[in-house]
């Protein structure tokens, strides 16, 4: 068997290990309604971490994430207030912004050959600031059209709910998947987390490629913001702080090497859906505190670094001789 | 030594005079700005509040600047801060006496620096991620330790460390610029610092020298989260209680941010701790410009960003070559007529 699957495996069984504990405990927790909810409450992370993915694939970071989706949340609920403009004009107006703000954050990080690291910090510093120069309060959306998106639902077998904006987590996944192992851009992503030097030799638009990352990954925080704002139906600056490192860490989870060049997005649907069945059962429990969470994800995080060390150290004697 | 003081302001001139120019623009928006009082045995002014309130980003800046230096990066300490004022404050809290509390509270400190480091020069694992894993897990720590809630505490010695005053200087200057000269004339004084900056531009070769690479990049991470801990004491000193969510949340940003204004590459490599000291006044000092200005506090988060791009721009390898391009241009033509 192929060791880069062994990630991925081990995620998946850890989810349905910890499932099938919970609903020993808790059967209702097997209901669709809780898948439904689960999948509902975790939409916009889940969204975000699709771009995240495409970042660390490629060998790099994007800490802008929350400060960008709280940003799409803002512009929403002032354009929206302010302005008679219709909600899907302010949508494709928001997703323009954060693509070209992805691009532009691409760009620096390749043209001035800076750590993605500190470019990304500098644009969520901007993203959070553009933010609250929009607006400080926190805005409520009181459009018909949200109550039309927020009313739309596909009945699951079991009276569960496959919301509007959780159909459309599933959907990017779906999307996601297909451009990483599908097109040449995904390969391109894999090539350069490989190495820039060896993906430029092999002939990869590394210039392009590194751009076109950093745009989609703006584009998805941008998408991640509208579902968040379709979610809370508000727009505050102060919202979806820290939602980067919880897409990091999903990813981590998911199995995706934090060098960058191995990994899976599929993986990074069941590292969300870890996180948010931690949630889950901490509701359940009802006498657990929410920061077991934090915990519980901190531990996750540092045995799925333990266990990518553990296999590059088995399959690095297998390289040499390849 | 004279010469060693010229080449020392050469290098940092540029952060001096980025402090001066700043420090200039409120004065000339705020002429009080530089009056400085007695009051109750301690100096009070505006400009002492910058060094005052500077204090956290500073001392965390210091341990920071040491983890850039070998091509590291510490995320934690924010996470840190919190652990150790939970700490701290249960401590104080329980009755035990100020030496225990601050011995267990810097022990902390010191027992998170030392499992980033263990998780870097051990484990082999690249710094971001390992230090991640404590900035996410260390907030529920630090709950945990408070139960979820903000720890009150009315230790008259503890509370010295965040509102007390030593020769006329409030007690976190005293604090964060004597941690700064210590830990300056230690790694400056012995072959540490060089030895630090070896590792940070190849682990490799300065471990096949001989560099012990592995125990110094322990020291220095826990080092760092010395430093956190001793922030931490004097963020729940200041506010007489321990807030597990929002102490030291984002301080790792700004203290980074502190590093590289103080003109320290992110790559690794040579470092100055007086450089990132300045560099936290200088955040400090913009800090404080924009609340006595009436701004809104949170344009602080642009001019941060607008601070890194600039950054960006100067320490760019690229920019590097065009400088020297147009640099070098003018020499060659001389020596060819």
């Amino acid at each position: 068997m192929n060791s880069k699957y062994l990630p991925l495996i081990a995620t998946s069984v850890i989810f349905v290990v910890a499932y099938a504990l919970c609903t020993m405990q808790y059967p209702n927790m097997l209901s669709t309604r809780v898948v439904g909810n689960l999948l509902t409450d975790n939409a916009f992370l889940g969204i975000a971490a699709v771009g995240m993915t495409f970042v660390i694939l490629s060998g790099g970071i994007d800490l802008s994430m929350g400060s960008v989706i709280a940003f799409t949340g803002v512009f929403l609920a002032v354009i929206l207030q302010s302005t008679p403009i219709h909600p899907l004009f302010a949508f494709v107006l928001a997703l323009a912004i954060t693509t070209a703000f992805g691009a532009l954050m691409g760009a620096i990080i390749h043209y001035l050959e800076m750590p993605p690291f500190i470019v990304t910090l500098a644009g969520m510093f901007l993203a959070r600031g553009m933010a609250f120069v929009l607006s400080i309060d926190s805005i409520p959306v009181n459009h018909d059209f949200y109550g039309v998106l927020n009313g739309l639902y596909y009945r699951l077998p079991g009276g569960g709910r496959l919301t509007f904006i959780g159909g459309l987590m599933l959907l990017v996944f779906l999307a996601g998947i297909v451009i990483a192992h599908r097109t040449r851009f995904g390969t391109n992503v894999y090539a350069l987390g490989g190495g820039t030097q060896t993906a430029r030799l092999m002939g990869v638009p590394v210039a392009r490629t590194t751009i076109q990352i950093y745009a989609l990954s703006g584009f998805l925080a941008g998408l991640s913001g509208i579902v968040f704002s379709l979610y809370t139906s508000a727009g505050y600056a102060l919202a979806a702080v820290g939602v980067e490192l919880d897409a990091i860490a999903a990813v981590v989870i998911g199995g995706t090497l934090l060098t960058g060049g191995a990994g899976f997005v599929g993986g990074t649907l069941i590292g969300i859906l870890i996180q948010g069945l931690i949630q889950t059962y901490i509701t359940f429990d009802g006498t657990l505190s929410s920061w077991w969470t934090k915990i519980l994800i901190g531990l996750l995080l540092f045995a799925f670094i333990l266990m990518q060390k553990g296999i590059l150290l088995l399959s690095g004697d297998k390289r040499k001789f390849t | 030594m004279n010469q060693d003081l010229k080449a020392l302001l050469v290098r940092l001139s540029p952060q001096l005079i980025a402090l001066a120019s700043i420090l200039l623009l409120i004065f000339m928006m705020f002429p009080s700005f530089f009056n400085i009082g007695i009051q109750n045995g301690r100096l009070y002014g505006s400009l002492i509040d910058v060094l005052n309130r500077g204090a956290p980003v500073a001392l965390i800046a210091i341990g920071m600047t040491l983890v850039i230096a070998t091509k590291g990066i510490d995320l934690s300490v924010g996470a840190v801060i919190a652990i150790t004022g939970a700490v701290a404050a249960s401590s104080a809290v329980a009755g035990n006496s100020l030496a225990y509390t601050i011995v267990l509270a810097l022990g902390t400190g010191l027992l998170c620096g030392l499992w980033n480091g263990a998780l870097v020069a051990l484990l082999g694992i690249q710094p971001i991620i390992a230090t991640l894993v404590l900035m996410v897990a260390g907030r529920g720590i630090a709950q945990l330790i408070t139960e979820g809630a903000i720890l009150t505490f009315n230790d008259e010695g503890l509370i010295f460390f965040g509102s007390g005053s030593l020769a006329f200087l409030p007690m976190p200057v005293v604090i964060w610029v004597v941690f700064g000269l210590l830990v300056a004339l230690v790694v400056r004084r012995t072959a540490l610092g060089m030895l630090v900056e070896a590792i940070g531009i190849n682990r490799r070769a300065s471990m096949l020298s001989g560099v012990r690479t592995s125990v110094l990049l322990m020291a220095v991470y826990a080092l760092s989260g010395l430093s956190a801990a001793i922030a931490g004491v004097i963020v729940a000193a200041d506010i007489r209680g321990a807030d597990a969510n929002n102490a030291g949340l984002w301080l790792e940003l700004d203290a980074i941010l502190a590093v590289v204004v103080g003109g320290n590459s992110l790559l690794g490599g040579r470092f100055s701790i007086l450089g990132s000291l300045i560099g936290a006044m200088i955040i400090q000092a913009v800090n404080t410009g924009i609340l006595l200005s009436g701004f809104p506090p949170e344009f602080n988060l642009i001019i941060k960003a607008a601070i890194i791009v600039v950054i960006l721009m100067i320490q760019s390898p690229r920019a590097a070559t065009l400088l020297e391009f147009f640099r070098k241009a003018p020499e060659s033509v001389k020596e060819r007529t």
